[in-house]
């Protein structure tokens, strides 16, 4: 084994689609003219920017469920709390332009008859801080359950349990009025971000060109890991945790390690989608949306980072299309997706272009890495 | 004396030597300074149970520096226990198990264990089986186990020359780029002698190499063996005793736990006890 190629041939295509696509979305946005068919519409511009958030959240998932075997129901969190740090910086960003005026307090603090800001909102009105926040909570809060986990032993569906309760404890105490987080609203209303108007097309450009970059970035920084000999290590956790230890590895590190990266990736995905949608309320903490992004990443292909990113955004196109059109129907053609998924392509939807290609140049399918 | 000491500071997990000779001679009569050097894996009085029932009783068991033994018993007799307990794996709830003569095993965990240089192959072979067979001995090759130092890895000539050495070793070189899982059980048997080798260990601990594996496979896999012992400790757990034979090393029988007989195979297989528990059936 030489370390492999960071960049092989399906992440390279990967990256010149989404590199591609910073440049082509916005050149078609303000070049080409409306009644153009390839005319990317305004509204269209943060609705991509908001999938290729997800698709960056779904390479984190991706990074310890396929590459390490921990199955998070819990990644929901640390998207969240990144959407929240997010979030604060914007609604301190509203200054005295908020319905009441108050210039330092936030609308629903007035309504609550806050005195003063609590203290966990200092600093916040300045970026740089509130970007340190983004990878700092929730990397704190991975590092922090990770220790206890990793070093307890705890795996499987019994890891896979207490990550749905985290994120679960963490929705309930953001739904309570006096955590200081705006309660069952959570934060929206927002005006500007670095001084830019939030509102206006081209700073959605501009947020959407950096959505994208930041998904390059985060799939090159995992691929760059599960290249590594780290990498390799990680995968033999998966596939033989004890004989991993028998041979001298502490395997609680190296899954500390990843999960820890993984938590801040989603956290950086939370902060790119909150200025998109517009707001950041505690229903991002439900325990059905960390399920989501499971399937995303199941529907993708797992183990791939490529085929995550993929599966985040087939999924989300189609759940934008469907709730268009059967809006009730969605969590049941969800489900199906799911089940067929599982059913008759084990290695996602990547899994199924590697065996096609693979079978036209008459050669065994490549392997992708195996399912629990 | 004081040689093995700033040992025992030195190594994680080490016992403190800084007691009373006094109370060694009275209360450990084995204990004594000799004792603890001159074996390389010292068991005594090891008991562990589960849930009431006793997998290992006051077992005892001595293996010096490049000694080979054979260890056999029925099954259920606590073989693979015992292996547990000193690779870290199962704590016992009683008795002293050292390696070297300084490090306590009871205190450590695997990959601790496994760095002073105790190296193990399962029952069932366990490799690594979306990996390579290369990438299998690469991942055993003796190097910085840190996470962070293997983020920034490049593979060496070292590592390279150890790699392509091993596979030759274990007769899989034809073989280096295909799955692990895609070999026979066989191979996979000799891929893990092989990424047990590859950890340098000085104490080899391999249960039941020659099960599922042809007469001629299990007639080479106790040639590897014997050569393996002319430079490190091995302990062979084995049911086949043609295999046993062919070692033809000290043996020790376990029973319910603890040590029946021991000695060359000749002697205990003449042991009626040997016979009523073991082989007569
Ligand atoms: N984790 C455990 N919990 C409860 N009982 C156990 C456990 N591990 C082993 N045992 C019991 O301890 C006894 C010894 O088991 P062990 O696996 O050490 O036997 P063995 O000598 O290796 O047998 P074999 O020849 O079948 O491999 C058995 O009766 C087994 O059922
Ligand atoms: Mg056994």
């Amino acid at each position: 084994m030489n370390r492999t190629r960071i960049i092989d041939r399906t992440g390279g295509i990967f990256l010149v689609i989404v590199l591609a696509a910073a440049v082509l979305v916005p050149a078609s946005n303000l070049l080409l003219s409306p009644t153009n068919p390839l005319h990317v519409p305004d509204y269209m511009i943060p609705l991509l920017g908001k999938y290729l958030s997800y698709a960056l959240l779904a390479v984190a998932v991706d990074l310890v469920w396929g590459y390490c075997g921990v199955l998070s129901l819990g990644h929901g969190a640390f998207f969240a709390l990144g959407g929240y740090a997010m979030g604060m910086y914007l609604m301190r960003q509203i200054g005295p332009r908020g319905v009441y005026g108050n210039p330092v307090l936030p609308d629903f603090m007035v309504f609550l008859n806050y005195k003063e800001l609590p203290w966990f909102w200092l600093g916040f009105d300045w970026f740089p801080f509130a970007a340190l926040m983004v990878l700092l909570v929730p990397g704190l809060l991975a590092f922090v359950f990770g220790w206890f986990a990793f070093r307890s032993r705890v795996t499987g569906v019994y890891l896979s349990i207490i990550t749905q309760a985290m994120t679960f404890a963490l929705m309930l105490a953001f739904f309570r009025n006096d955590m200081g987080f705006g309660g069952n609203n959570g934060l929206t209303d927002f005006k500007d971000i670095l001084g830019f108007s939030i509102q206006a097309p081209q700073t959605r450009l501009v947020l959407f060109v950096a959505s994208a970059l930041a998904l390059a970035l985060g799939y090159l920084i995992c691929r760059a890991l599960v290249t590594s000999k780290y990498g390799k290590v990680l995968v033999a956790v998966r596939d033989a945790e004890s004989r991993t230890r028998f041979l001298g590895y502490r395997v609680e590190n190296y899954k500390l390690l990843a999960w820890t990266l993984s938590a801040m990736l989603a956290g950086v995905a939370g902060a790119l989608y909150v200025p998109q949608v517009g707001i950041i309320n505690p229903s991002e903490f439900a325990p059905a949306q960390s399920i989501e992004m499971v399937i995303w990443v199941a529907v993708g292909g797992r183990g791939t980072l490529v085929g995550a990113a993929l599966g985040a955004l087939i999924v989300n196109a189609g759940k934008t299309w469907f709730t268009g059109v059967l809006p009730d129907a969605w969590l049941f053609a969800l489900g199906a997706l799911f089940v067929v998924v599982t059913l008759f392509l084990p290695k996602g939807v990547l899994g199924l272009g590697a065996q096609i290609s693979g079978r036209l140049r008459r050669r065994p399918p490549v392997p992708v890495e195996s399912t629990p | 004396m004081s040689e093995i000491s700033s040992d025992a500071v030195k190594s994680p997990g080490a016992i403190s030597l800084e007691v009373d000779d006094a109370v060694f001679a009275v209360d450990h009569p084995v204990r004594d300074p000799q004792a603890l050097t001159s074996a390389l894996l010292y068991l005594d009085a090891i008991t562990v149970s589960f849930d009431g029932f006793r997998a290992l009783n006051a077992l005892s068991l001595v293996i010096g520096d490049r000694e080979m033994r054979a260890i056999i018993g029925p099954n259920g007799a606590g073989k693979t226990t015992m292996m547990d307990v000193i690779t870290g794996k199962t704590r016992p709830n009683t008795g002293t198990a050292l390696f070297a003569g300084i490090n306590d095993l009871t205190t450590l965990d695997e990959a601790a264990i496994a760095q002073l240089g105790i190296g193990r192959k399962f029952q069932t072979p366990t490799v690594f089986d979306m990996h390579t067979v290369e990438d299998n001995i690469l991942l055993a090759v003796k190097a910085d186990r840190r996470a962070f130092a293997n983020i920034r890895w490049h593979r060496t000539a070292h590592e390279s020359a150890r790699v392509d050495e091993l596979l030759e070793r274990v007769r899989l070189k034809d073989h280096r780029f295909r799955r692990a899982g895609d070999l026979s059980h066989g191979q996979k048997q000799w891929l893990e002698i092989g990424m047990l080798l590859a950890q340098e260990p000085r104490l080899l601990l391999v249960d039941e190499p020659a099960a599922g594996m042809t007469d001629q496979e299990t007639a080479d896999t106790a040639v590897l063996l014997k050569e393996i012992a002319k430079t490190r400790s091995v302990v062979v757990v084995e049911h086949d005793m043609q295999f046993v034979r062919d070692l033809d090393v000290k043996v020790t029988v376990l029973h319910e736990g603890s040590v029946l007989a021991e000695g060359p195979l000749d002697q205990v297989s003449a042991d009626p006890r040997v016979i009523e528990v073991y082989l007569g059936r």
